[in-house]
Parts: C-alpha cells; sequence; structure tokens
C-alpha cells in the first residue's frame, strides 16, 4: 500500500543504510550537500514551510513556521528531541535504529537552517545502547568531513552531541528538555518566552521530534510540492502509526496521514489478538482521551485535525487497542500510576492532583469505593485542567474525564463490588 | 522613566509602568491576589497556582490594527479560555483583570485545598502560627471539611535540622521553592536543592556545614509557611505574644535595619530577644540581613556583662556608687593639666562619640578612635558615594571597583547589593548589568562575578590605583603598570570599563594595609574619582568598607585614628579613658602608672585592668544612631529594659562633664543629636524626628498579607537620613597627594584579613553562631605549607613581632605564595599592616 | 572545611572519559556535564554516593546539593544501594495489555524476592518501570549495571533465566582476571 519513507525507505533490497557507505551510495546526504552549499538558511526555511510538515512529537506545530522565529541572536542551538516516553510511542528509536543517517541529516539541514553551529540530540536514557551507536555514526561523519569545521569547503561548521536523559517522561516536554541539558531538574519553564527566543542556555534554540527531522531530508530532495501531495490538506507527508496493546501484530506502521483507524488496525495490523472485539483506542498514548471502538472513530482518518472532532488527539500517534475484556478503570489506574510518578512537581494542581486521582481509582480498583468517590475523582480532574504550568497536567485528566463519560458501566460495576462487600467489611 | 500603560482590574482603571506584572498592578490598587511562589524580589515562576485570574485583551482588527468597541461603546474584550497566572503575566495595554469571579474564587479555593492534601494542620503549634499566608489563605479561600482521606496523607520527618541555624519541617513544605530560588538567585550559594520529584519532592541540603550560607536565616522570613525556621525562635513564641522594636544592626558599616522582637518571660519576669528580623529599608539591606545579625544579639544577655560601677581598692576592683566613681574620674580628670588620652571604639553610637569627644577636649586631652585601623574618612566626608544611590540598581551605564576588600566577609549586604547590580538575577526587570572591578591579591567571592580582576601583591594596592588612572586617562599603563599588577592587560581591560562607564564606585577596604597605606589609597582613588568627575552625585564616589558599625560616625564626631598603636597614642597620658575600646585584649598594653578609665558592656581585659570600670548600655537597651558606610544616619531604639545602674555611654560623659562643671547632661539622645546637628556641618538637618520619618516603599513587604513579601516587617521606625557630602553641598575638592607606602619584605608576610564569623567580642557570645566560627587560624599558600612541611589542619606556631602563638594552619590554592592571611578577631594578634612572620610546625609527636 | 580530601576516581581512572564529556558543552556551561558524569560514574557501582557526588561537584564547580538534587529527580540514578544488576520490567500499559504484570510477578519468584527488592547476594534488583518505547515487544524489560542499559525484548521466563545466567556468570568469568 505504501511506500516507506521515513523507516526503511532507500532500503529497496536488502541494503543496510544504518551503514553509512550504502547510505551515501543511494544518494544520502545529497540533500544536506545541496542545502550547505547552494542554499541559504532562509530557502532552506521556506522549503519546509511550504512542505506543510508538522511536528511529529504530539503538538503538531509546522516545523517551518517554528524554525522562522528564531530570534536574531547567536550562537543557536538545535535539539532533536529523542526522548520518546510516552507509553505507546516506539517510533523513534526504531528510525535511529534503523534509518540513523536519515535522521541525523534531516538534523543537520535543521542546523544549517537555524545557523547553529552546535546541535544536540537528546535521548532517554533507557536508549543507552542505541545511543553508544549513535555516537559513532557522528564519528564517522565527522571523519568523512560531512560534520566539523568547514563543511563542503564552506564557512559552515556543525558539531552533533549527544545528550542522555535518566528516566523522566517530563524530559520530552521541550523546555524541560533544555533544563535537562543545562544540568538541571527537568522541570517545565514558564512560556512565553519560546525556545525559539530563549532556548538552550537562554540562546535561541529549535526543538524538534527525531521523526519530524527524518522527513526533513526527503522534503529537500523531493521537493514541497511531492510532499504535500501524501496525505491530506492540513496533515502532509507520511507518519509512522505505533501500535500496541491488543494488536494482533503490534508494531511501527508507516502511512500516509489520512488513512483510518479502521485502515490501520484491521488492514495492516491484522485485527486484534485473538479476534475478541475492540472496546476503545487511546490514539496518542496515556495523553489523550479514550475513544469508543464505535464505526464513526473507526472510519475517522488519523490526522491533526480530523480526531479532535471525535474527541481526541493524534498527538504522535501511538495508539494503544483496549479489546473487550479490559476494565477502563483499570486502564485509567495504570494511566495515572504514570502521570503519578512522571510528574514534575514544580505546579500544585498536577503534584497533588495526580497523586490524589491515583488514589481514588486505586480505590476504586480495589473495590472500596462508593460513588461519592467517583464523582471526586471527577472534581479532582476538574481542578486539575487547565490550571497546571506545563500540559502534563492536562494530559492526566483525560482518562479520568473520558473513561468516566464513556465508560462508567466499568467503574459502576466496582461500586457495586463495592456495595456488595460492605457487610463483609462490617463483620470483619 | 517608563511608560506607563492603562489597565482594568475589576472594573478599576489603574496607570502602571510598562512591564509591571499583573499581581503587582493589582497590588498597586490594593488587591491582594493571593500568591505562595511569587517573590518581588524573585524571577516569577508561575508554579504554585494560587494567583490564578480571567485575563481578556482588547480585540483588534486583524487588519487595520484598530480596537474594536461593543455596542455600548466599550471595546470589545477577548477574555483567554483558561485562567492565568498573574505572577508572570505582565501586563498590556488595556488589559483586564478579573479577580473576583467564581471561576476564580474557585481556582484560589482548588489550590489551597491541593496544597492541604499534604500539609498538616498544626497551626497551634507552628511557628509561623499567627503569620503564616497559608493559614490565612485557609481561612479565606478554603473550604471548612477535608474531601481527603486521612491516611493517604504524607507522612513525614517534621524536625530536619538543615545546619544548626535552620529546621526544615518536611511536611509543611509546599514546594514554592522561595528558599531554593533565594539561594540561587540572589544569593549564588546553592546549598539547598529539592531532592526527588513529584509529590516526594523535598528540601535538602548537602553542604558542611548544612545550609551553609551566610544568608540563611532569610529563607525563613520568605517561607510562607512554617516549613523552615530558625533554630532560636523554634517554639520559642507565638508571634502575637511579641513586643516589636526598631534597631540597627550593630555588626558592620551596611546599617542593616532590624526588627527586634522582645517577650517577657512568664516565670522570670525578664523581658529577652526571641529573634531578630530584617526591617525593610530599600536602600539599605531592602527586606534581607545576614546571619551575623540575625543570630548575633545573644551577647546581650551574656553573664560576663558588668553591672555596677566599679573602682580600684588596694588593688582589687569593688562596685561603686555612680557619684563615687564619677567623682573620682572628674578629679582625676581635673588634675591632669591635659595629659589625658582618650580612646573610643567604632562601635559606638554618635552621641556616645560626641560626648566622649566634648569631654575630652574640653580637658584638653587627645582623642583616637579604635582599633582604627582604616584611613579616609575625612575624604569619604568630601567625596563620598551620592546620596539615594542603590548599589544594587547600578546599570551598565556604571562600572564598580572594590579593592582590597573581601566584601562577602566585610559588608554581607554590599556584596548581595553589587552582585545584584553585576548579575541582575532576580526580579529585576532591568536586566542591565554594571561592570564589576575586583582588584585584591588573592581570589574573592566576588571574582565569581566580576568582569575584569586584577591581581597584585599585597602592598602594591596604591600603585594598582595608580596604574589603572593611568590607563584611564592615556589608554596605557606605562612604568607603574609593570609595578603595579601581574597583569599589565587586566589593568589595560579594567581601565577601559572604567572609561567607558558614565558612573564610578569605588570600594576600598583595608586588607593587608597599614593605617598609612590605607589612607594613601583613599587618597589615590578619590583622586581617580575627581580627575574623572565621578564624584558629587548618584551612583558615583567613594564607599570605604569600615570595620565597624559606626566607623563613619566616629570620623564625623571628630573621633580620628591615630595611625599608632593604642600603646604609643597613650605613652605619655596621665590619665586615659576608654570607652568600647579593648586594647589589652589585642595585645596593645596601657601604661602601668596611668589612670585608667573604662566603660564596657564586658568584662574585658582592658576593663578587668582598669581603675574605674563603668558599665555601659547595649544597642538593644538604649537609645542611639549610627552612621553607615554610606553616610546614612540611623535610629536604632530600647528593645530591652536595662537595669538603672547600668548607663548609655554619652550619659556616662556627659555625668563626668556634669561632675566637673563643663557641660550639662542633656535630657535625652536627642537632645544630644541637636547640639551634633549645631555643630558637625553635614548633620546640620540631622534630627531625631526626620530619621525616624518614613515613606512608602516597594515592595509593599509584610503588611496584612504577610504572603507577598514575607514576614520580614514593614519600617515604622525610620528610614534614616543621609548626608550629604561635601562636594554635594558645594565645596570644592581637588585631588591630594599620594605616597605609595614602600613593600615590607620577608620571606613570609602576614597579611590581616577580615572574615564574617570572628571571635569579636560582640558575636563569639553568641552561643547559637559557635559552631560556626572557627577556632583560630592562619591560612598559608600550598607551596609555603610544603617547604614549611605543614599540612592541612596542622597546629603551627606563629612567631610575630618575638612573640608567639599557636594556631590551626589552613593550606589553600587562594593565598598568594609567600602571605600567611591572618584574620581580625580571631584571637590571634591584631595587625597594624603587613609584616613579617615566622611559622613553625609544633611537633606533635609525643600527643599518641 | 571543605578540603581535598574528596574521591578523585573520574579524574585519575576516566580521565579521558571526564574531557571528552566537558567537550561537548560550551566552557562556561560546565554543569551541562551533571547527568553524563553521574552515568560514567555508575561504571564503579550504581549508586551515587557522597563521594562520587562531592567530585562531580568539584569537576563541574557547583554544589554537592545540585548534584545530589538531580540524583534525586531522575529515576535512573540512584542514592541508595541497591543490586548490581537492576533488572527494571516494563509494566506501563501497553505491555500491561500483553501480560507484562503477570511476567514479573514469574520474575520475582524467579529470584525469591518482590518487586522493588534485591537478592540475598545482592546481585539483582528487579522493577518494575514505566514504558520504555518497547511497546510492541512485550514482555520486556532492560538491565542497568556497570555497563549500562541493555534492552531484552520479547522476553519469555526461560529468556530471563538465560539473562540471570549470563549476568552472574559475567562476574565469575571476570574473577580470575581480577585475582592476578
Ligand atoms: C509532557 C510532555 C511530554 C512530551 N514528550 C515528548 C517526547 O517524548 N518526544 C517529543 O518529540 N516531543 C514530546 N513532547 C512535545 C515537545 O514539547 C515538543 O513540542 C516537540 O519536541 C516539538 O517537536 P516537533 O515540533 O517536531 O513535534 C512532549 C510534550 C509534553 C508536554
Ligand atoms: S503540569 Fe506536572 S509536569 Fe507540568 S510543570 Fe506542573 S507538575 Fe510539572
Ligand atoms: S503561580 Fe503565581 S504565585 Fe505561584
Amino acid at each position: 500500500m505504501t511506500e516507506y519513507l521515513l523507516l526503511r525507505h532507500r532500503n529497496r533490497g536488502e541494503e543496510n543504510i544504518a551503514d553509512l557507505d550504502t547510505y551515501l551510495s543511494l544518494g544520502g546526504f545529497e540533500a544536506y550537500e545541496r542545502v550547505v552549499t547552494t542554499m541559504t538558511p532562509q530557502e532552506v526555511i521556506d522549503i519546509v514551510k511550504a512542505s506543510g510538515l508538522r511536528g511529529r512529537g504530539g503538538a503538531g506545530f509546522p516545523t517551518g513556521v517554528k524554525w522562522s522565529f528564531l530570534s536574531d541572536r547567536f550562537p543557536r542551538y538545535v535539539v532533536a528531541n529523542s526522548d520518546e516516553s510516552e507509553p505507546g510511542t516506539f517510533k523513534d528509536r526504531e528510525i535511529m535504529e534503523q534509518n540513523p543517517f536519515q535522521f541525523l541529516e534531516g538534523l543537520m539541514i535543521c542546523a544549517y537552517a537555524a545557523q547553529a553551529e552546535v546541535a544536540y540530540n537528546y535521548c532517554r536514557g533507557e536508549f543507552w545502547e542505541l545511543t553508544q551507536v549513535l555516537e559513532s555514526k557522528v564519528r564517522q561523519l565527522n571523519d568523512r568531513g560531512l560534520l566539523g569545521r568547514r563543511i563542503f569547503d564552506t564557512d559552515y561548521s556543525l558539531q552533533i552531541n549527544h545528550h542522555l536523559g535518566a528516566g523522566a517522561y517530563i524530559c520530552g516536554e521541550e523546555s524541560a528538555l533544555l533544563e535537562s541539558i543545562e544540568g538541571k531538574l527537568g522541570q517545565p519553564r514558564l512560556k512565553p518566552p519560546f525556545p525559539a527566543d530563549r532556548g538552550l542556555y537562554q540562546l535561541p534554540t529549535v526543538v524538534n521530534n527525531t521523526e519530524t527531522l527524518t522527513n526533513v531530508p526527503l522534503i529537500i530532495s523531493r521537493g514541497p510540492e511531492w510532499y504535500k501531495s501524501i496525505g491530506t490538506e492540513k496533515s502532509c507527508g507520511p507518519k509512522i502509526m505505533c501500535l500496541s496493546g491488543h494488536a494482533k501484530h503490534p508494531g511501527n506502521y508507516e502511512t500516509p496521514l489520512g488513512i483510518t483507524f479502521r485502515e490501520l488496525i484491521f488492514d495492516l495490523a491484522g485485527g486484534i489478538r485473538d479476534d475478541k472485539a475492540l472496546k476503545a483506542i487511546m490514539p496518542s498514548g496515556a495523553s489523550a482521551p479514550f475513544l469508543p471502538a464505535s464505526d464513526e472513530v473507526l472510519d475517522t482518518p488519523l490526522t491533526y485535525e480530523d480526531i479532535p472532532k471525535i474527541g481526541s488527539q493524534l498527538g504522535s500517534a501511538s495508539i494503544i487497542l483496549l479489546d473487550e475484556t479490559v476494565d477502563i478503570s483499570w486502564a485509567a489506574l495504570k494511566t495515572m500510576k504514570f502521570f503519578e510518578h512522571e510528574s514534575c512537581g514544580k505546579c500544585t494542581p498536577c503534584r497533588e492532583g495526580t497523586y490524589w486521582m491515583y488514589h481514588l481509582l486505586g480505590r476504586i480498583n480495589s473495590d472500596k469505593a462508593e460513588q461519592a468517590d467517583v464523582d471526586l475523582l471527577g472534581e479532582v480532574a476538574q481542578q486539575v485542567v487547565g490550571k497546571c504550568l506545563c500540559p502534563l497536567g492536562d494530559f492526566a485528566t483525560s482518562a479520568v474525564f473520558s473513561g468516566i463519560e464513556l465508560f462508567q458501566q466499568d467503574f459502576n460495576l466496582h461500586i457495586a463490588t463495592a456495595v456488595n462487600g460492605k457487610d463483609d467489611s462490617n463483620t470483619k | 522613566m517608563t511608560e506607563s500603560i492603562l489597565v482594568n482590574i475589576d472594573d478599576k482603571e489603574v496607570a502602571v509602568p510598562k512591564g509591571t506584572l499583573v499581581v503587582d498592578a493589582a497590588k498597586r490598587v490594593d488587591n491582594d491576589i493571593p500568591v505562595f511562589c511569587y517573590h518581588p524580589k524573585l524571577d516569577p515562576v508561575g508554579m504554585c497556582r494560587m494567583c490564578l485570574v480571567e485575563v481578556g485583551t482588547p480585540l483588534r482588527d486583524k487588519e487595520t490594527g484598530e480596537m474594536m468597541f461593543e455596542e455600548n461603546g466599550q471595546p470589545t474584550i477577548n477574555w483567554m479560555p483558561n485562567l492565568q497566572t498573574a505572577c508572570t503575566m505582565v501586563v498590556s495595554d488595556g488589559m483586564c483583570i478579573r479577580t473576583t469571579t467564581s471561576q476564580v474564587t474557585r481556582a484560589r479555593k482548588d489550590v489551597v485545598e491541593f496544597l492541604l492534601t499534604s500539609h498538616p494542620l498544626d497551626c497551634p503549634v507552628c511557628d509561623k502560627g499567627g503569620e503564616c499566608p497559608l493559614q490565612n489563605l485557609t481561612m479565606s479561600h478554603g473550604s471548612s471539611e477535608s474531601r481527603f482521606l486521612l491516611e493517604e496523607k504524607m507522612n513525614i520527618e517534621k524536625h530536619v535540622p538543615l545546619g544548626d541555624l535552620i529546621f526544615l519541617d518536611r511536611e509543611r513544605c509546599i514546594q514554592c521553592a522561595r528558599c531554593t530560588r533565594f539561594q540561587d538567585e540572589l544569593v549564588g550559594d546553592s546549598v539547598i536543592g529539592f531532592d526527588e520529584r513529584g509529590r516526594s519532592l523535598q528540601i535538602i541540603t548537602h553542604s558542611d556545614p548544612g545550609f551553609d550560607s551566610y544568608f540563611s536565616g532569610n529563607t525563613t522570613d520568605i517561607c510562607p509557611v512554617g516549613a523552615l525556621t530558625t533554630t532560636d525562635f523554634r517554639f520559642g513564641a507565638r508571634p502575637w505574644e511579641l513586643a516589636h522594636t526598631p534597631s540597627v544592626c550593630p555588626h558592620c558599616p551596611v546599617g542593616c535595619n532590624l526588627h527586634i522582637n522582645t517577650r517577657r518571660s512568664g516565670q522570670d519576669g525578664n523581658w529577652s530577644i526571641k529573634r531578630v528580623m530584617p526591617r525593610q529599608n530599600e536602600q539599605v539591606n531592602e527586606i534581607w540581613i545576614c546571619d551575623k545579625g540575625r543570630f548575633g544579639h545573644h551577647f546581650v544577655n551574656n553573664s560576663d556583662r558588668l553591672t555596677a560601677p566599679m573602682v580600684r581598692r588596694h588593688g582589687e576592683l569593688v562596685e561603686t556608687s555612680w557619684d563615687v566613681a564619677l567623682g573620682l574620674v572628674s578629679e582625676k580628670l581635673q588634675s591632669s593639666n591635659g595629659s589625658i588620652a582618650g580612646i573610643a571604639g567604632e562601635r559606638l553610637s554618635n552621641e556616645d562619640l560626641f560626648a566622649f569627644r566634648n569631654l575630652i577636649q574640653v580637658n584638653e586631652g587627645s582623642v583616637s578612635q579604635w582599633p582604627g585601623l582604616l584611613g579616609g574618612g575625612d575624604l569619604v566626608q568630601k567625596v563620598g558615594v551620592g546620596v539615594d544611590t542603590d548599589l544594587a540598581k547600578l546599570g551598565s551605564d556604571t562600572a564598580i571597583l572594590v579593592i582590597a576588600s573581601d566584601l562577602s566577609e566585610e559588608a554581607p549586604l554590599w556584596w548581595f547589593k553589587v552582585r545584584q547590580a553585576a548579575t541582575k538575577l532576580g526580579a529585576s526587570l532591568d536586566k542591565s548589568r554594571a561592570a564589576l572591578i575586583v582588584a585584591n591579591a588573592r581570589e574573592t567571592k566576588l571574582d565569581k562575578i566580576a568582569k575584569y580582576c586584577v591581581r597584585y601583591n599585597y602592598g602594591d594596592e596604591v600603585r594598582t590605583i595608580l596604574a589603572l588612572s593611568h590607563a584611564v586617562s592615556d589608554g596605557n599603563t606605562g612604568i607603574m603598570g609593570s609595578i603595579a599588577a601581574n597583569d599589565n592587560d587586566d589593568v589595560i581591560a579594567a581601565a577601559k570599563a572604567i572609561s567607558a562607564a558614565k558612573n564610578l564606585i569605588i570600594i576600598y577596604g583595608g586588607e593587608g594595609q597599614s593605617y598609612a597605606a590605607s589612607n594613601a589609597l583613599a587618597q589615590a582613588c578619590s583622586n581617580l574619582l575627581i580627575a574623572k568627575g565621578n564624584v558629587g552625585k548618584k551612583d558615583n564616589g567613594l564607599i570605604p568598607v569600615w570595620t565597624h558599625c559606626n566607623t563613619q560616625g566616629a570620623w564625623d564626631m571628630g573621633v580620628k585614628p591615630a595611625g599608632v598603636s593604642a600603646t604609643e597614642f597613650v605613652a605619655d597620658a596621665d590619665v586615659i579613658l576608654l570607652a568600647g575600646a579593648d586594647p589589652v585584649g589585642d595585645g596593645e598594653p596601657l601604661p602601668e602608672n596611668s589612670f585608667v578609665v573604662v566603660s564596657e558592656l564586658f568584662k574585658t581585659k582592658t576593663a578587668i585592668s582598669a581603675d574605674v570600670v563603668l558599665p555601659a548600655q547595649a544597642f538593644v537597651e538604649r537609645e542611639g544612631s549610627y552612621t553607615t558606610g554610606d553616610r546614612r544616619v540611623q535610629r536604632f531604639y530600647p528593645a530591652l529594659p536595662c537595669s538603672e545602674n547600668v548607663l548609655p555611654d554619652w550619659e556616662i560623659f556627659q555625668r563626668i562633664a556634669n561632675e566637673m562643671g563643663v557641660g550639662d547632661v542633656s535630657a535625652g539622645p536627642a537632645a544630644v543629636m541637636r547640639q551634633i546637628s549645631l555643630q558637625v556641618p553635614q548633620y546640620r538637618d540631622i534630627s531625631y524626628e526626620n530619621l525616624a520619618a518614613v515613606e512608602e516603599q516597594w515592595p509593599d513587604i509584610g503588611g496584612e498579607d504577610s504572603y507577598y513579601g514575607g514576614t520580614g516587617f514593614q519600617n515604622t521606625g525610620g528610614l534614616g537620613v543621609q548626608t550629604l557630602s561635601l562636594i554635594e553641598s558645594g565645596f570644592s575638592v581637588s585631588p591630594g597627594d599620594v605616597d605609595p607606602i614602600g613593600l615590607a619584605t620577608g620571606e613570609l608576610l602576614g597579611v590581616p584579613v577580615t572574615v564574617l564569623y570572628d571571635r569579636g567580642s560582640t558575636f563569639v557570645k553568641s552561643e547559637i553562631m559557635n559552631s560556626r566560627i572557627s577556632d583560630p587560624y592562619i591560612e598559608i599558600n600550598v607551596g609555603d605549607a610544603l617547604t614549611h612541611n605543614v599540612t592541612d589542619g596542622d597546629m603551627v606556631s606563629l612567631i610575630l613581632n618575638g612573640k608567639e602563638r599557636e594556631l590551626i594552619a589552613r593550606v589553600s590554592n587562594d593565598v598568594p605564595q609567600g602571605a600567611v592571611l591572618i584574620p581580625r578577631s580571631m584571637d590571634g594578634p591584631m595587625l597594624r599592616g603587613v609584616v613579617p612572620v615566622n611559622i613553625n610546625t609544633i611537633d606533635h609527636g609525643s600527643k599518641e | 572545611m571543605s578540603s581535598n580530601t574528596a574521591n578523585q576516581t573520574l579524574r585519575t581512572r576516566y580521565s579521558a572519559e571526564v574531557k571528552d564529556i566537558l567537550k561537548r558543552y560550551p566552557d562556561d556551561q560546565k554543569r551541562s556535564a551533571v547527568m553524563p558524569l553521574l552515568f560514567l560514574s555508575q561504571k564503579e557501582g550504581l549508586q551515587a554516593t557522597v563521594s562520587v557526588m562531592s567530585e562531580i561537584a568539584q569537576i563541574l564547580d557547583i554544589s554537592i546539593t545540585q548534584v545530589a538534587s538531580i540524583v534525586g529527580f531522575y529515576t535512573l540514578y540512584y542514592s541508595h544501594s541497591g543490586g548490581k544488576n537492576r533488572i527494571q520490567i516494563c509494566t506501563d500499559l501497553p505491555c500491561a495489555l500483553r501480560g507484562a504484570d503477570d511476567f514479573a510477578d514469574k520474575v520475582c519468584e524467579k529470584l525469591g524476592v518482590k518487586l522493588g527488592e534485591t537478592t540475598e547476594d545482592g546481585e539483582f534488583t528487579v522493577e518494575s518501570v514505566m514504558c520504555l518505547a518497547a511497546c510492541d515487544k512485550a514482555p520486556m524489560f532492560q538491565v542497568q549495571n556497570g555497563d549500562g542499559i541493555t534492552y531484552h525484548e520479547r522476553q519469555t521466563i526461560s529468556d530471563v533465566q538465560a539473562v540471570i545466567e549470563q549476568l552472574g556468570n559475567a562476574e565469575i568469568d571476570k574473577s580470575p582476571e581480577g585475582a592476578e
């Protein structure tokens, strides 16, 4: 159905494009060379703008526009966000394993467009082995003169460094990520100012997701028109869909944006494991509302504009499938455990609210709750939403709101048990 | 002037400067938006979310940019969908803010409830009870019942010492990070921080000793709950039982404004000081004080205090009445035919010093200042820093040169303010930084924030200024450069910064100098200021780092250093009068057969060898005034009752004069000040009334809402008055001759330096600080340590002027080769300049 | 007060690595190197002891407390002692949907500990952790030890057995060398 452009692109035969010579022999780094030797930074930004590429890290912000926001101070920095910690996301890792040079080439083009001479690739700490490999790839690029001083005999110099996180989801949030590179706690900064104005070391900085950057060489070599022809008008280009949970064949599926849930789940991934019925979909990992497995939902295209219409988000397309056996209140508990564990603690509603919601969900799941507890859960979520310093707090409320609203029966079941069990506890 | 814009807060129009935060704008119309993490002195972080408000901006036409209007003529407001934090949002023209809607009320209630889910409700036993923002805000915004399960609340450590001075109650902490941000941004000692994350976030310290910072106590004032408390006040008293008295810190020339809390004991009925806190004076100490000022007051009730007059009978000091004691003194003075020498300490108040000098001069004796180590007070009167200068606010048009002073040890709040000027970290909207130039023979803490560091050899202070002056006038240091500085380039770079700056402030200290050398240094600095035209106006001029709180007052009252040791000064006098001076204790003995009169607080070595001892009141027991290094005259008030048998110094001297028929006892210190204003030209406008005047200060600290600025206290006792320098009063001042003093030579040179936590009599007696006060020590360079076979921590014997003492040796890279740093007031010898010394290791072989 | 008695391990034993790490950041932003230096220090043991933290603080010219804060915030650094090998099983939602909780129980049973505990010989600590970006290959775990972090995906309980044995043996294999 589709051509692989990000994951196994160039790899028509059995070639291993993670090998530099192979990558070069298949036209790798031509886009980079063209950019550095023949184009101005502004021209690069214009092409990326024209392509309609939107950020793949979750928010879907137009990439070219972001680059054009850099304020006029130097030095500048470029940072690849390879923190990939959203539950259900595992695409950036596979890109870096299978197609590291296309990603690095994208990062290098981005650095040129931003006139940055130092770029960081921020990988989550658990990607320790992968980072070792990437560092050796960067050394190869240095040896070939693709990185370093006076690249292609121009005045342009570039250095790529890796910085490892150490187990903190919040460091995926770009300002927390920058704090982390600065050697501080990974806690989000106030915005504005945005990184493009005051980023790393308070200097203008571009932060882009790994997958976003991996698109860039394609856009340069094949042109923005070609790129725009893939996907929908507002969601262009290829996208890696991470399918996990109860899919028959979980994994990364690279498709054009705009295929439907049904096509992805049933045509590409073989349907639901053990041919059970699909109950719910979490389209954006732990962070966005559950979707019930209705026909309307299944026929919705996976785009930035369509999923919000049915009440959720595309995010970075970390699609978790829940079959009919799953108790949604349990799924909400698991989700809340994640947020309670990952709340950085900087702002009050998230720090206290995730803890409180986690305990209420725990009480519900252990059949000790009353209806009042479920109501309280909703109220606590209401106390959190829209009041936090960064989006994590809001994320944490998604599963609560949508869980209670769409799957009330699952919560009710626990309360029924609790009421039934009451006499029991009294006699103890 | 910054542009002013109009905003609308709850339907009230307010004009505020551009760049103002919503929370501050509201404060200006007495709308107290509740805050926890926000503090007007710190950079906003927007993390507690207590200050959420509704914000809207006027809608503008997309094409024309014109404002759009409703039918009723009001601008159409585009309300933001989410509540916004008032502490981070900067006002814009026409912005509308709502603080009383149900949405806002609800949000406040929600945040308070969240905080209380992990906060104990132990207000009845909390030190902050009664002045606690959380308590107050719970009353006004919280809900009455807890919806959270108690068993799921946290149960964590409640009494965690962060060192000896500050205690942490982990349950009470609400993670607002005010304390850590204060330490990071404003002090630069990042010795406390957060451990863990999420709901487990908690404050920790790993420094040794814990919470190792001279400013630690301030965190207890700005902590919006009772999580941080001082060791001496914990459980000491409830805030509402306390009496309040304004005062001034007696420990250094900054003159921080204090607020003294006292309480009468229910058991013995005695009053005692329960705590000392900062009193807001933005020009002086803002809302901060250092720990020496906060904890160093305990000497007052020390058992060594003198309680009654004493005279020597048959070789013994015996208690007597004032009449007898003073009668004896006046008799001796009368019969001495002017062979009188008076020595007065730089700690005495202006009133004391004035009465003292009058008494002695009327009797044709001569007076001198004790210890009188640093020169230049007369130059400060002429070209001292301009009135209204605020060191913290100096910007990029100003250069600050600090020479021969370790400012962080000698005048902590000046260090704090200079650091502000040089870094502009914290809440300052104006991020323009002053160029800080630090000249010293060794590395000091200031170097970290300095733009340029100039290094010289001890003894080359004057020549360094001469070289700089040279470079400022003709771009190179000439021959002076190679003598003065180790690195010509540094001098040139510093001189360039000085030339480029519109304003110049020179702060000079006495490190490593004799009195004569420091006089020459002050003159050289003054000459540079005069030559560049940086005198007689705000943000320009000379600041001396005096060793005591009222050295400038002493100069102004005509009590000047003699330039020689006390022994030499009094050598020929028949009668010696000492007030607040202990030369014997510092190794400068008095002649055996002179008649010695001492007025003192304590049984000092000088006092116990005197012929008459007169007990004096401490600063907290009486009224008086001090003059700061930047010439601000400030009043202090009696905070504790004092035994009638103990008198203020001014009264003692006036009574003696009265006894001799050469003057009357004034009605009180205010009357003495009236005489001063008649006799001392710079003080002509000073009266107790105008010293007590206050005006509104920004930020508004310690009002009803202790949450906004913390529990620091509003100033109701007076802001003091800065005296005009002579040049500001219209006198002309011309440069004077400078005589570069020759270098001392020797293999090892003893160099006097100043440390904050010394063993001075008013400090070492504050027991709470004892663990922070070092045993007597010297500091030497690594290389010298090697040659002399000394390792860090060894006991060594120091031989100086033929006398031997045993001290601990510290070995450090920061000490220049050949120098032995000898801290003042550390039970070591008192040095009046750089002198050759010898050190030997002490053989402890037999010890084990 | 802070005399130069601090640990010198990183600076002597890993001086090339330390230099290399510092090169990645601007000269006036040395603090940035605190995380890589903490990882480097794990070669000598996973626990960030006070002496390790104080050495890093010295290298970077920051306070020990600042280093300790980093150790406290990030989960891959440890202020307390634990097993030489940390077996960290992902039990987050996507993995849990594919049997990770059960799998974790079995691993614990195998090693005779509960989640969060350390085996008596101090070799292994078993923990459950949040999503590791391997959701399609559940059950999975990572092993963190002095050699770094390695992923083990699509695991069965006999696979775990093999990993445990190999890690145990690795120690035994090394010892003759060390004995010389
Ligand atoms: C809590 C939180 C976690 C995030 N985690 C990631 C992440 O793991 N990877 C990522 O690329 N972006 C993540 N983001 C989004 C980033 O903040 C940022 O928007 C993104 O890196 C921008 O890159 P893009 O424009 O290429 O998407 C996260 C955002 C939030 C609020
Ligand atoms: S919302 Fe959560 S993660 Fe974001 S700043 Fe607040 S506490 Fe930290
Ligand atoms: S968020 Fe505004 S005061 Fe804390």
